[in-house]
């Protein structure tokens, strides 16, 4: 494999360049393809996602205003370490900085834990399971020529609760669970996405997003108390308010910051305490304003205690998008996949039967890249083995709710650049939930409510606090 | 079940038949449970009771896992005062579990489904979505 390119290195020449010698074959061999390293997971993920230190760090491609949260964050917090912290310890105690250092630190890695955490992205269906899926759908529908429908009902706690179908994922979404188009993924307990933070705020983050804007709250109301001090104390001993305040540098604006973040917390503070999700309280799915019958949330414990708990000190659930591991070979190859790939193993696999037994299974039953959406090899005397989902244009009459609205409608203006793979359903579906956005009865409701938020243009929700009613985070309802 | 084949045998024999979903059993809430249906598909190749003790058994492991309790609340509340830095350095009381069904779901295979020519996938692998069940074709595998 690897013997061309020694062969032409010039020996003569090796002074002066640097040869690169292939790298050594991955664990598992390829034949006859020119791949020189496995790739991780990550590199070939769909969504829309951006990927550092090896897959380790995950954020939304589109990063939003993170770097201005976090601006705006030092540039206050850094105003006042100069120009407050000086006067007041002189005057009242060295503590006050150390708080507010305690504070800022801990606000900092909140955020960072916000933005870079994998917030409950659900994998996409492999070929077969969406096969599976549709041919249950063909199954369980009529033959007549209405197509059958995507939605499955299931009883959660005596409730009643419709599932939909992610044409994107090809899987039938769990309870809570929704679809950013922003990131283009199926998100667990999906909350909103937060362009402030640059992620969505779902499953596996919340708690890092609500401990961030409670100890921001806790921040932004420390430097105001201080700064009014400060206010108050030059005022008693100079000559006035008015001249402490031109004394003092104009950096009243940020302390209007306060309020929101203020209206923010306690919003959020109540959708702990009853067990929701922006989304679900913005839809008003357990209020019982979309039906006539009582509704009430399934997913309530009935406690404001236990459920607090267990929204914020419950068990830390696992990312399941395994970023770290290795794209099977098979998709590499186009070869068929039920012939094994054991070269190295015959001598010792007559002797450990049973281990080599399942080896062999699992390596045929690996189901090649899901991304690909082609019929692979293996499923070959599958019946139905049609993984690439036909869409059926009568479909998008579907009231599946799947779009996604922030506040200047950025949604609309979302750019429909194709995905990474050359994947024809893909880009149809990018299509159908945007013809669906117009349609959809929820996207009245959020436009109604959208537009009392200003555009994300502008300073941000934070200086012009008093038309946002608490909520500083755009939303976004996938 | 000491079989004496070759290599280039299996390899042959190998030849997946079909997959098996299982699917998650939404009843109580978001909490991961599979249904314990037993699929037509495993009728001549499995004894029902065995499938479903082995589902119900991944059922209680997960609900290990996610159980709300003294320790669970414990490891969160100091991971908030930590600022959650201690999740960089310590493993969970959930990822502990998952390696525990891990060894469960290879034990299975070992002693029960391979011999049988099935193969159990961790629903980690699927996202926690559904338990593959591969079926594979095994005329001289016998049984």
């Amino acid at each position: 494999m690897n013997n061309c390119e020694y062969q032409q290195i010039d020996p003569q020449a090796l002074s002066g360049r640097t040869p690169t010698p292939a790298l050594p074959p991955p664990p598992a061999v390829i034949r006859g393809e020119e791949r020189l390293k496995a790739r991780k997971k990550w590199e070939v993920f769909p969504g829309k996602n951006r990927f550092y230190c090896g897959g380790r760090i995950i954020v939304s491609r589109q990063s939003g205003v993170l770097p201005l949260t976090i601006g705006l964050i030092l540039v206050t917090t850094g105003l006042f370490f100069v120009f407050d912290c000086p006067f007041l310890v002189k005057h009242l105690t060295v503590f006050i900085p150390a708080i507010g250092g305690g504070l800022f630190v801990f606000v900092v890695i909140s955020l960072l834990h916000t933005s870079f955490t994998d917030p409950g992205i659900l994998p996409r269906a492999t070929p077969d399971e969406a096969a599976d899926i549709e041919r249950q759908i063909d199954n369980s529908g009529s033959s007549s020529y209405r197509p059958p429908p995507r939605t499955k009902e299931v009883m959660i706690n005596q409730q009643v609760v419709k599932l939909k179908y992610c044409f994107t994922c090809k899987m039938f979404r769990p309870p809570r669970t929704s679809h950013c188009s922003l990131c283009d993924n199926c998100v667990e307990r999906f909350d909103h996405h937060c362009p402030w933070v640059g992620n969505c705020v779902g499953k596996r983050n919340y708690r890092f997003f609500y401990t961030f804007i409670v100890s921001l709250s806790f921040l932004t109301a420390f430097i105001f108390g201080c700064v009014a001090t400060h206010l108050a104390l030059r005022a008693q001993g100079g000559r006035g308010l008015m001249f402490a305040l031109q004394e003092s540098p104009a950096r009243y604006p940020f302390t209007t910051e306060f309020w929101s973040i203020l209206g923010l917390s306690g919003f959020h503070t109540y959708l702990v305490a009853s067990n929701l999700t922006t989304n679900e309280d913005i839809k008003g799915s357990w209020s019982g304003k979309s039906g006539s019958e009582d509704t009430s949330n399934p997913y309530s414990y009935n406690s404001i205690i236990t459920n607090c708990c267990s929204i914020l000190c419950g068990p830390m659930p696992p990312s399941l998008i395994d970023r770290q591991g290795f794209v099977p070979v098979e998709t590499a190859t186009q070869t068929s996949s039920t012939e094994m790939e054991v070269p190295m193993l015959a001598a010792k696999e007559t002797n450990v039967c049973a281990q080599g037994t399942i080896d062999l299974l699992e390596t045929a039953s690996r189901s090649p890249c899901p991304q690909t959406g082609k019929p692979q090899a293996v499923v070959t005397s599958c019946p139905d083995a049609n993984p690439a989902v036909t869409i059926n244009p009568a479909l998008i009459s579907d009231p599946a709710a799947m779009p996604s609205l922030t506040c200047g409608g950025r949604h609309l203006s979302h750019t429909t650049s194709p995905p990474d793979e050359p994947r024809q359903p893909h880009q149809h579906h990018n299509r159908h939930h945007k013809t669906r956005t117009k349609k959809s009865h929820s996207s009245k409701r959020a436009a109604l409510h959208v537009s009392s938020l200003s555009p994300p243009t502008s300073p941000g929700p934070g200086l012009t606090g008093t038309q946002h009613q608490g909520r500083g985070s755009f939303i976004a309802l996938p | 079940m000491a079989e004496n084949h070759s290599l280039q045998d299996l390899r042959q024999q190998a030849a997946i038949s079909a997959k098996v979903f299982i699917q998650r059993d939404y009843t109580n809430g978001t909490v991961c449970q599979f249904q314990t249906k037993f699929p037509s598909e495993l009728e001549n190749r499995i004894d029902k009771q065995q499938f479903e003790e082995t589902v119900r058994t991944l059922n209680s492991l997960y609900a290990e896992a996610e159980k709300l309790g003294g320790s669970s609340y414990l490891e969160g509340c100091l991971a908030c005062l930590t600022a959650y830095t201690i999740f960089l350095c310590m493993e969970t009381h959930y990822e502990k579990v998952l390696k525990k069904i891990a060894r469960f779901i290879r034990e299975q295979n070992d002693k029960i489904y391979a011999p049988r020519g099935l193969l159990l996938t961790d629903p980690i692998e699927r996202g926690l979505r559904v338990v593959e069940i591969t079926i594979f074709e095994d005329r001289s595998l016998g049984r």
